[in-house]
């Protein structure tokens, strides 16, 4: 039963080997910068483009990390505390589209509206 | 402690039925036990340590290397599931049939066990540093006091760990002869979602940005959010919104499952056949 390990090992190397040739090919989108301190977001309303893939920079000022969760925008990404994080959004249909700081959720709130 | 309860609870209970089905699908091989802790072992090392370098790892691939680590230990998963569910297609049932009698195939029998010690380590190790994380934050800013912290941790490690339970003697009321079919029906749609779930952390990266469209949208019936969102995400990869990449890995993650089992296990009847001809 070589063969399918032999497969599946080819299959996850095939599988990964065009993210790693595009890594520097990643475009540059608009970007917003948003602020975390005090387990706030600042603005906590975000305001893009729709149809237009965008960039959150999330600087995350606090001393503990959070996690920018958000199920409609389709994110989870821990941001360390006084460390900057990349958040890509992609290209929204109009509306709006909560997301939330999960370690901090009772303060950390804030919403994107794509118009 | 309340929230720390949740969110506690909230990650375990995606490793817990990771668990579950993990422990339902190995009844009967008598080493599964040593495999499985090594699997929660592990995991909690490899969160601790994510948790521990989570900046430097977030540095990584132009700020993506967080998503390009979740995208590769859920793709590692997936194959380790499928080479579980490929192999099982193969020798379940001789395995079945000469652990009674005599015993040396559990043997052979481990090494599909390793794999899943590695989706047992991949579930716990996901969701564990985001427990690390949390439960670290709380602990530095003293809000909480530490005794409260680690009670409601405590209570949502205990009521993951229920789940799991659950989950794995809720399965064992199935027949023996049907517990096969229904654990690797599950464990290919867990493969299948987390395939979907490492496409949404490469597009999150930056790559693979095909087909980001969504096609359509059951937040109106379902909220991923909700309990039954989440406890459906984590069994079958529900999405409220899936776009087209995530549904097209999805079905080919299924379709290459199912092909692959019927493969192994065409190619095992006519050898079969002429084993017992040669005896």
């Amino acid at each position: 039963m070589k063969t399918p390990v032999k497969f599946l090992a080819s299959a996850f190397v095939i599988a990964a080997a065009p993210a790693l040739l595009s890594v520097a090919s990643a475009r540059a989108d608009a970007t917003i910068a948003v602020t975390l301190k005090n387990h706030k977001f600042s603005p906590s309303v975000i305001k893009v483009k729709a149809n237009q893939p965008s960039m959150i920079v999330l600087s995350n000022d606090d001393d503990t990390a959070d996690e920018f969760d958000s199920s409609s925008l389709k994110v989870e990404k821990v941001v360390p505390g006084h460390q900057k994080g990349n958040v890509r959004l992609r290209a929204l249909a109009p509306g709006k589209y909560p997301f939330m700081g999960e370690y901090h959720a009772a303060t950390a709130q804030g919403v994107v509206v794509a118009e | 402690m309340i929230s720390a309860l949740i969110i506690v609870f909230r990650e375990v209970i995606e490793a817990g039925l990771i668990v579950g089905i993990v422990l339902a699908a190995t009844a009967g091989v008598p080493t599964r036990s040593r495999y499985v802790v090594l699997g929660v072992g592990g995991g909690v090392f490899g969160a601790c340590l994510v948790a521990a370098f989570a900046g430097e790892l977030a540095g990584l691939f132009q700020g993506s290397g967080q998503e390009f680590f979740n995208a590769s230990i859920l793709l590692l998963a997936v194959c380790m599931l499928t080479w579980h569910n490929v192999w099982m297609a193969s020798h379940g049932r001789e395995m079945a049939r000469e652990l009674k009698a005599a015993g040396h195939q559990v043997k052979t029998g481990e090494r599909t066990l390793a794999a899943l010690a590695i989706v047992v380590g991949v579930a716990v190790l996901r969701e564990g540093s985001e427990v690390v994380l949390f439960l670290y934050g709380i602990a530095a800013q003293g809000g909480t006091s530490a005794t409260a912290m680690v009670a409601g941790g405590a209570l949502g490690l205990a009521a993951g760990a229920g789940v799991s339970a659950l989950m794995y003697f809720g399965l064992l009321t199935i027949p023996p002869g049907k517990l096969f079919q229904v654990t690797s029906g599950l464990i290919t749609l867990l493969a299948a979602g987390m395939a979907a779930q490492a496409v949404i952390f490469l597009q999150n990266g930056g790559w693979l940005e095909y087909f980001t469209g969504t096609v359509w949208d059951t937040s109106w019936l379902i909220k991923e959010d909700s309990v039954t969102g989440r406890l459906l995400h984590t069994l079958v990869g529900y999405s409220e919104a899936p776009n087209g990449a995530q549904l097209i890995v999805y079905v080919a993650t299924i379709l290459a499952i199912m092909v692959l089992m019927r493969m192994v296990n065409q190619k095992q009847q006519p050898a079969r056949i002429k084993h017992v001809r040669a005896t």
